[in-house]
């Protein structure tokens, strides 16, 4: 009977614990119909969030990472999309809940965080009126109480003499202070899930690490949930506990954000670690891009999306990268997904690309890992199942 | 000192001779008042007293966070805002000093990539005439070999040749920024001023981009000014990097220096936030510093030291005094009172000695020294040393300094 009546918990693969994931994303796909075609813009996308971690989404533009985001907030204007799969936030059904229901989530058990705080902020309307209305949306307090919510929400995100500064505009606002502006208004309800769409890619390192810090400062205090959206890995190396990689509106690679970082087993993730200079890398070296350009969501290349910019297609026998997708399979770890073809991805990646890509980590004489890669490469594998 | 002699040449060869040297450059905006009248009620210093040299194709880096004027500095250069100020000497010409119709055959000589691909791009131009225009504008070559031209440059930026006759909007973001550079390469420029030419670029296409302008500076021995805020990309590109805050450079130096020996705490701050993917990789976290506040008003900076407010470091002095740009190392030059290895900051500044009045001290030779130090532009074979207080001269102590110990610059009573 209790099978029956909550099947989704069946087929989530993880055992059903007490602290079942706040967010449960299953098999989501997005398409828009255009005039062009249909673009798929979200393909098959699963993925769960526990309270108090966070998910790290990296991929390129148009890779879906966005609109899946928006899929859970119900942001699609349903007449111009379609959805298929299932979103349940704390238990609720967000793909087919209808209108009411969905301005009940919005904002209070679930907020967004916007890239570009200056056009999501109304430039109409103070910032103070602005976060309260999110407040009064959700709760039965009076417009005194709202803007003292505000005052305190201000405060608690950093912005100094918020007494004064709430009755400002968001043009009176730098771009920091506008962004931890939003960030009091998609908190001042508490959510128990933040997404945070690119929230410092239009700002300065040292701004990018305060409001870095602030939100894990809050996450511990609240104990949220957090999906972080973003094309930069150096930021989830900061804050992300899992990552979830996306290619073409699929998920090709997931994990945690340790073993992803120190052994990929998919080589879009080779290439994005792989293309960013180091802070502290060999500076004669060139960089090595993805070679071509992000693949066309209206006519998706056959076979793996990633086949036309992959240096490791030969190694697959049969020409199984153009014709057949891969399965997002299990690797030699447990909790590590990839979407791939190759058979030993592990020796490639530290025989071929670790070389060429950080030549730093490995000692320059013997060939060899330095010692505390090695180390960590055996503490991921040593987690086999 | 056997290291240095073997080094310094070097660095010229590589270096070679100077292409642009800017001195002071300098540029206010207007702040005018509401109403009719709109009279001057106050200056944006947004740039204010730069002084660097770009060597002849070599690169100098400028960061800063938004609104340290590194892009209005950029503009200056190319003269699309005229300087308040200062000198630009372009191959012996100052470029300040111009006029319009002067400055024509210049522009040639100096060309600008922006940071937007999207907006830096006329819609309803094909990529043909687009990257035709300059070629028309100064006449170049003639009408009928514009286009065989055109067709050169997108061969050289990596963009189909046939594709002349499309427009902007059928290409995707890196290859309208190629479009942004074959524009730029048309006139075969002598320094190109590079404003976030990959900021705005997917991770996987900025490597493809950095990777081409690196090929362009080769083949066709170009000068970059390059303007980022990504510090990793500057490093990766730039041998030589100057750090901007609030108008003022405030440390310059070659790669090397700047990376690993950061002396002014605004430097180290910066460096502290970049996250760093490697070295998660292998289990470890830098220790970051925090930097609180924002970046003050450029229309009424503080008093001294422009970056007292938010420095842990800040002591009286530096609201007093604005600390000269010291020369610290062969190619090694920082404004601060306190320079020094992050965590090894000098308890006294180490500047005292060119304040000697303030204590009712006689200007003393001391001081003389540090003040050559801090004159010159560019980098003079003379530096103080941190470690020893004294002022040394291609790894030999000139005079002064003492017994070597960093207490010894410190006032007396």
């Amino acid at each position: 009977m209790t099978i029956a009546a909550n099947p989704g918990a069946m087929e989530f693969g993880r055992p059903a614990a007490a602290d079942d994931p706040f967010l449960v994303v299953e098999n989501l796909t997005v398409q828009f119909p255009t005039h062009d075609g249909l673009v798929q813009a979200v393909t098959d996308l699963s993925y769960t969030v526990r309270s108090g971690q966070t998910l790290g989404i990296v991929g390129e533009s148009g890779s879906g990472k966005s609109v899946s985001s928006m899929a859970v907030l119900g942001l699609h204007n349903p007449r111009s999309t379609r959805l298929a799969g299932s979103i349940r936030v704390g238990g609720t059904e967000v793909i087919g809940a209808d209108a009411h229901t969905l301005r009940g989530l919005r904002g209070n058990e679930v907020a967004m965080i916007f890239q570009d705080p200056l056009t999501a902020l109304h430039p109409f309307y103070s910032v103070g009126k602005q976060i309260g209305e999110a407040a009064r949306m959700h709760n039965d307090i009076s417009k005194a109480e709202a803007r003292r919510r505000a005052i305190e929400m201000l405060d608690r995100v950093g912005i100094p003499q918020a007494k004064n500064r709430v009755d400002d505009f968001p043009h009176q606002f730098s771009g920091g202070m506008r962004q931890r502006a939003m960030i009091a208004m998609a908190l001042v309800n508490n959510p128990q899930l933040l997404i945070a769409d690119e929230p410092t890619t239009a700002l300065d390192v040292t701004v990018q690490a305060q409001i870095l810090d602030l939100l894990q400062d809050l996450q511990k205090e609240y104990g949220s949930a957090i999906v972080m959206i973003t094309h930069d890995l150096g930021v989830i190396a900061e804050v992300a506990d899992d990552v979830l990689v996306m290619y073409g509106g699929r998920a090709v690679e997931t994990g945690s954000t340790k073993t992803i970082l120190t052994l990929p087993e998919m080589p879009y993730t080779w290439g994005l670690l792989s293309s960013v200079p180091d802070i502290s890398g060999d500076t004669s070296a060139r960089l090595i891009p993805i070679p071509g350009t992000p693949p066309s969501l209206l006519n998706p290349p056959t076979g793996c999306a990633f086949h036309p910019r992959c240096r490791h297609v030969d190694k697959v026998p049969g020409d199984l990268c153009r014709s057949a997708l891969p399965e997002l399979g299990p690797t030699s770890q447990e909790g590590h997904l990839k979407r791939c073809h190759l058979i030993n991805p592990d020796e490639i990646y530290l025989k071929e690309v670790l070389p060429e890509a950080a030549p730093e980590l490995l000692d320059p004489e013997t060939g060899e890992l330095i010692p505390e890669l090695r180390e960590q490469i055996d503490e991921i594998q040593g987690e086999k199942p | 000192m056997t290291d240095m002699s073997i080094e310094r040449p070097n660095v010229a060869v590589a270096g070679g001779e100077t292409l642009l040297e800017v001195r002071n450059l300098t540029k206010y905006f207007p702040v005018h008042s509401a109403g009719v009248i709109r009279r001057v009620v106050g200056q944006v210093q947004a740039v204010d007293g730069v002084s660097f040299a770009v060597p002849r194709g070599g690169s100098l880096g400028l960061v800063g966070e938004s609104g340290c004027g590194k892009s209005t500095t950029g503009r200056v250069i190319t003269r699309l805002y005229d300087p308040t100020a200062g000198e630009m000497i372009f191959e012996g010409q100052d470029m300040a000093k111009l006029s319009k119709r002067q400055m024509l055959p210049l522009r040639k000589e100096v060309q600008m990539i922006f940071q937007d691909p999207y907006s830096s791009l006329n819609p309803r131009h094909t990529v043909g005439t687009i990257i035709g225009i300059p070629l028309r504008v100064h006449n170049v070559v003639p009408e009928n070999k514009v286009l065989d031209r055109v067709r050169e440059l997108l061969e050289v930026v990596g963009l189909n040749p046939e594709h002349y006759n499309r427009y902007p909007n059928e290409f995707s973001g890196g290859q309208r920024q190629r479009i942004g550079i074959a524009r730029a390469l048309a006139l075969q420029p002598k320094l190109l001023v590079a404003d976030e030419p990959v900021s705005a670029l997917d991770v996987s296409i900025q490597a493809q981009v950095v990777n081409l302008l690196q090929d362009v500076q080769r083949e066709f021995n170009i000068a970059f000014l390059f303007i980022a805020h990504d510090l990793s990309v500057v490093r990766h590109f730039c041998p030589e990097v100057a750090v901007m805050y609030l108008g003022k450079i405030v440390e310059i130096a070659d790669r090397d220096a700047l990376y690993n020996h950061a002396a002014h705490p605004y430097t180290q701050a910066l460096l502290s936030a970049v996250p760093d993917v490697k070295q998660a990789a292998i289990g470890g976290r830098r220790e970051r510093i925090r930097l609180t506040g924002d970046v003050p008003s450029p229309v009424d900076p503080p008093s001294g030291c422009r970056f007292r407010t938010r420095c842990s470091l800040a002591q009286d002095i530096c609201a007093r005094h604005e600390p000269p740009l010291m020369q610290i190392g062969p190619r090694h030059k920082v404004a601060c009172h306190f320079a020094g290895d992050i965590g090894h900051h000098p308890a006294h500044p180490v500047t005292a000695p060119l304040y000697a009045e303030d204590d009712g001290r006689q200007p003393n030779e001391e001081g003389a020294r540090l003040a050559e130090v801090s004159s010159e532009v560019g980098f003079g074979d003379r530096w103080l040393d941190l470690t020893t207080g004294a002022v040394v001269s291609g790894g030999r102590k000139v005079a002064g300094g003492g017994t070597g110990s960093g207490e010894d610059l410190s006032p007396r009573p």
